[in-house]
């Protein structure tokens, strides 16, 4: 059962696909880690911008182009998400727990039940030019070009993420927000307003996030409950609001994935993101990367 | 508050008197009533009392949110499946046996999960909830993804057909549901979580010993939930892990107390009641679909609009009515 060339293959496909679950959960990582939003919808946005992708690709569109074209479209949602969040629990405070974990639950549920209304529950899935080729090294290991192509653009984003965060101002604003919400105010910045541009970029880079998912293999509206998984699982793995350990927790459930997945089967692959997720958070909840 | 204390007494009596009517009205229903819908339609009602009840002693009335309800309700039903087939265990026994088992699970989620903030007890029980169904999906003694077919044993002495016997079960089962979810309420067990509720640090540095109250809520939650998942595999003659791990059973037991009122076990009821009958009456007039989605938007509505409830609308609607009246005293 057991082979080198296996494991070899499971490792080279877990860190491309390990990036990929990084690209994903980077926007979660902003709204949760950073801004202290349960944003349980996450991953239903990352759905709904696969299926906006498809849309768009119905008319011949690139998926990349596509999810760079949605991106702004998303971050004015997010902008908007984050108004009615902050109208509605944030500003009261205390009991934004319940309500809040409660408002975003409703709203993911809203989203899955409207692309099944819309698309029904059928699979969907994009054509481009680099779906269905693919580079091959050896007999065993062939490298599907849409997880390269996948995995470049995750980089890139992931990548020039966490620059954003760290060398631009707004970037500095946000993780300011994160640290000192009152001492920011004290200084003369707005805290909201930086929160909400920061709840925009997070949707934004989860709208190009959703064009990579439908890019690695198709999609179908009850996609979001395993991502919901992978998603938070990268998240606390990293520590929360760790940019740089987004990337690393990425990487490492992608391997634990495809590992679990070449040696014991593709039917137990939903449990690894999830049983790990449990394990840090009995084991280690402050993530690999915690403050 | 002295005034409800000195009125307790009364208030237990029209609680128990109220749950006698509730054992008649079954019986009635029972010998009176043929249509296998009526039938089907208040059992499915009546085991969502139980879930919504269970559901609001944890989140409710202490704020730590299940999203997970599904994994204790399959849980019980499969513990059901594994006494019937291992023993071939009566329903009593596989009921107890279903509520144990979530109960341990609970204590299992809330030792790992409950010391963290809210958010992360409410994303462990979605990992349960997906761990447990990956683990049964590739288990063949339970099935697998094919789902097993049983077969039901004779009914018990006064009943003629299994349904009702099931049927009875589960009107004792929801009455117990929400006469234990009332005992938590206004014993120190209750006024601790919400202590919990308003304010967690404030409520450990006074001495409320909160992760001991939250585990109590946490297995006795759990273990209602197990108890009402235990009758599913007589009643559908099947079991299977897609329909068990139904992702409705955990969105309605969480819209039920917020629609119905989280504060008081008269809201779940009230939740259960209505939105269980509304649910019978769109998936059987319109579509299945159509009835998840309302769910989910009367969830959103009422956590936006009204948190507090149906509950909490009438309460302000009365305030308002006796300022009303005061008022008008007040000029005449």
């Amino acid at each position: 059962m057991f082979s080198w060339d296996l494991l070899i293959g499971a490792l080279v496909f877990g860190l491309l696909l390990g990036c990929f679950y990084a690209a994903v959960s980077i926007g979660l990582s902003l709204s949760f880690g950073l801004l202290d939003v349960p944003h349980i919808a996450h991953p239903s946005f990352l759905v709904a911008g696969a299926y906006a992708t498809w849309w768009l690709a119905g008319f011949g569109w690139d998926p990349i182009l596509a999810g760079l074209f949605l991106a702004p479209v998303f971050f004015v949602l997010g902008v908007v998400m984050y108004r009615l969040y902050y109208a509605m629990f944030e500003k009261h405070g205390s009991d934004a727990g319940l309500r809040g974990l409660a408002f975003f639950f409703g709203v993911a549920f809203i989203i899955e039940v409207c692309l099944i209304l819309v698309f029904g529950v059928d699979q969907r899935l994009v054509e481009a030019v680099y779906i269905g080729k693919s580079i091959d090294f050896t007999d065993d290991l062939r490298i599907p070009m849409r997880l390269l192509v996948a995995f470049a653009a995750a980089l890139l984003l992931t990548i020039g993420l966490t620059l954003y965060l760290g060398k631009t101002y707004m970037g500095r604003a946000i993780k300011a927000v994160a640290q000192d919400q009152i001492a920011l105010s004290l200084m003369g910045a707005d805290p909201v307003k930086v929160k909400q541009w920061a709840f925009g970029i997070a949707t934004a880079v989860t709208a190009i996030a959703g064009a990579l998912l439908i890019i690695i293999g198709p999609v179908d509206p009850q996609l979001g409950r395993i991502y919901i998984g992978r998603t938070f699982c990268v998240v606390v793995l990293a520590g929360l609001g760790s940019m740089s350990g987004t990337l690393v927790a990425g990487l490492i459930l992608g391997v634990a994935e495809t590992i679990v997945l070449t040696f014991f089967g593709a039917s137990w692959a939903p449990a690894v993101a999830f049983g790990l997720l449990l394990v840090m958070l009995g084991v280690r909840p402050q993530g690999l990367f915690g403050r | 508050m002295s005034g409800k204390m000195s009125s307790m007494g009364g208030n237990n009596r029209i609680f128990v008197g109220g749950c006698i009517a509730v054992v008649l009205a079954a019986i009635a229903l029972m010998t009176g009533v043929r249509t296998d819908y009526v039938f089907n339609a208040s059992y499915v009602v009546l085991q969502f009392i139980v879930l919504a009840s269970a559901w609001n002693i944890l989140g409710g009335y202490a704020g730590y949110v299940n999203f997970g309800t599904s994994a204790f309700f399959a849980m019980g039903g499969y513990t059901a499946l594994f006494m019937i087939k291992m023993f071939n265990a009566p329903l009593l026994v596989q009921i107890i046996a279903a509520a144990c088992c979530t109960g341990v699970l609970g204590l299992g989620i809330g030792l790992i999960s409950l010391r963290l903030r809210g958010i992360f007890f409410s994303i462990a029980t979605v990992a349960v909830a997906i761990v447990l169904e990956t683990v049964i999906l590739n288990t063949d003694y339970f099935g697998g993804a094919k789902g097993l077919q049983m077969m039901r044993p004779e009914p018990i002495a006064p009943f003629t057909s299994y349904d009702t016997m099931l049927f009875f079960v589960m009107v004792l089962m929801a009455i117990s549901a929400v006469a234990i979810s009332r005992y938590i309420e206004q014993s120190w067990i209750g006024r601790g979580l919400r202590a919990i509720k308003d304010n967690e640090e404030a409520a450990e540095c006074v001495g409320v010993p909160t992760l001991k109250l939250k585990l109590i809520a946490t297995v006795v939650s759990g273990a209602l939930m197990g108890a009402a998942g235990a009758p599913l595999v007589m009643y559908m003659r099947f079991i299977e892990p897609v329909s068990a791990f139904s992702l409705n059973y955990s969105v309605s037991a969480l819209a039920m107390p917020i629609i119905g009122g989280t504060s008081s076990w008269i809201g779940p009821v009230i939740g259960a009641l209505l939105l269980g009958s509304v649910q019978q009456i769109v998936t059987v007039t319109i579509s299945s679909e159509l009835n998840v989605l309302i769910v989910g938007v009367l969830l959103v509505f009422f956590v936006v609009v009204a948190p507090d409830g149906i509950l909490g609308l009438v309460r302000k609607l009365r305030t308002k009515n006796s300022a009303k009246g005061d008022a008008k005293g007040g000029a005449q």
